[in-house]
């Protein structure tokens, strides 16, 4: 499958996304000190709450990549374009990033909270078990050359992943289970809530400008595969 | 009748892939054999003590039937590729998802013999008392069976054709499988210490419920996968 090389004119234009990716840095960064300066330290757990405001919207924004991921899975699997398997892939490394650091940030809170730094929880190993299926995925797409393969057999470890997370989360909840519900925002301190919701956004925001910087990077890759090849193969 | 003709093609299969390792045994041989090795040095690692060894008996043996199965999935692709005969396979008229039904039955049969010979010898090393409920005990070896080999069969029709085949196929096959090996290896370790919490048919009802998802799903997925 050699598709013809792009012209530059093809490839993504930086647009107005510099200046989103100044606006999600300084949002967050804005958002974390406002959580972490203005909150009052929590009754039974002190200022350790205070991770709450980026383990939370960690996991929130990571299970929000994912979706995206899947989603790109099938609509590359149905309409066939490159480029949604590029976004999917995008995601999925952000997705990592989000779910490695989601995991480190719970065991730094699990082990004052706790008394451990890893319990056989349902969430936490079911988290753990997504990072590992998505470790997979980015290996599978080192080890694979031809675009196309790549592409399509991506896609079918990207669903079959998601499609297995909440069974492993239903089978180790069956097996034990330690982690706390959601707490409902009733009954947590307004400021709190509205300090998580900021951090969300604030990690919403750095999610969507990481995976459109992946993205454009994959696309550019991809151009110079191709050049690369005409070059090969006689065409200039 | 176009479902008589797709378990022709099924049956083909089954038979083309039991033929090949019948004739030489080879495969069969040394992944019986790794299977064996696991479970002995599964028994160094856990000691002498005949009750720790009684306790972990159900995990040691669905590890051991797990990784001796890895050499077996690679394989049944392996052969075929060696000799170019998968294109040949590809070209043939008729739904691609049999080529992957009649692989998955030519593995369930090939890691179902690979079972009664590490299960018999795992009853000796691991000094377990065979249950009254037996029966069961197969039943739960048999559903557990078709998971890992149904996911096994579909993630190497994949990991074969890649370079670093060794290493891709349990990255990407080992955490999909955690749910199975979970249900497997608790309803196993129930029936083998009396199943005195009546948990042993609840997991067995999620191995079904298991099996079925992750047979469906490869079914569905595998043409996406082989075409390419």
């Amino acid at each position: 499958m050699t598709a013809p090389a792009p012209a530059p004119n093809d490839l993504p234009r930086p647009g107005y996304w510099p200046w989103f990716g100044a606006f999600a840095f300084l949002f967050i960064v804005a958002t974390q000190a406002t959580g972490l300066v203005t909150s009052i330290p929590d009754r039974d757990m002190g200022d350790l709450q205070k991770i709450m405001y980026v383990h939370v919207p960690a996991a929130w924004i990571m299970s929000l990549t994912f979706a995206v991921v899947l989603w790109y899975s099938f609509l590359y699997l149905w309409k066939q374009r490159e480029n949604d398997d590029l976004k999917a892939a995008a995601a999925a490394e952000v997705g990592s990033a989000f779910c490695g650091l989601t995991l480190i940030l719970g065991m730094i809170w699990g082990r004052p909270a706790w008394g451990v730094w890893w319990a056989w929880d349902a969430r936490l190993t079911s988290t753990l078990v997504l990072f590992l299926i998505f470790v997979g995925y980015l290996a599978m797409r080192a080890f694979v050359e031809d675009p196309h393969r790549r592409a399509q057999w991506s896609a079918a470890v990207g669903i079959m992943g998601a499609i297995n997370v909440p069974i492993v989360y239903m089978s180790v909840r069956w097996w034990r289970t330690l982690h706390q519900v959601q707490s409902s925002p009733a009954t947590v301190d307004s400021w709190y809530v509205f300090n998580l919701r900021a951090n969300a956004f604030a990690f919403l925001f750095v999610m969507i400008y990481f995976i459109r910087q992946r993205y454009v990077a994959a696309r550019y890759e991809r151009a110079a595969e191709l050049a690369v090849q005409a070059v090969a193969l006689g065409r200039d | 009748m176009a479902w008589r003709d797709d378990w022709r093609r099924v049956r083909a299969i089954v038979w083309k892939d039991l033929t090949t390792e019948g004739r030489s045994k080879a495969g069969f041989n040394s992944v019986a054999a790794l299977g064996v090795t696991i479970l002995v040095l599964f028994g160094f690692a856990l000691g002498p003590d005949a009750q720790a060894l009684r306790d972990a008996a159900a995990g040691a043996l669905w590890l051991a039937v797990l990784f001796a199965g890895v050499l077996a999935f690679n394989r049944s692709y392996q052969v075929e590729l060696e000799s170019g005969a998968l294109e040949p396979l590809l070209l043939y008229p008729g739904a691609r998802w049999t080529i992957f039904a009649g692989k998955l039955l030519a593995n369930c049969i090939f890691v179902g013999l690979m079972l009664v010979i590490v299960v018999l010898v795992g009853i000796v090393l691991f000094q377990v008392r065979v249950p009254a409920a037996w029966p069961q005990l197969i039943g739960v070896l048999a559903l557990g069976s078709i998971g890992l080999v149904s996911l096994g069969t579909f993630y190497a029709a994949m990991a074969s054709r890649s370079r670093a085949r060794e290493v891709l196929l349990p990255l990407l096959l080992f955490p999909m499988l955690v749910p199975v090996l979970l249900a497997a290896m608790s309803a196993s370790k129930a029936l083998l210490t009396g199943d005195l919490m009546h948990e042993a048919s609840a997991w067995m009802r999620m191995l079904v419920a298991y099996d079925v998802i992750f047979v469906v799903a490869p079914l569905l997925a595998f043409e996406h996968v082989i075409e390419v």
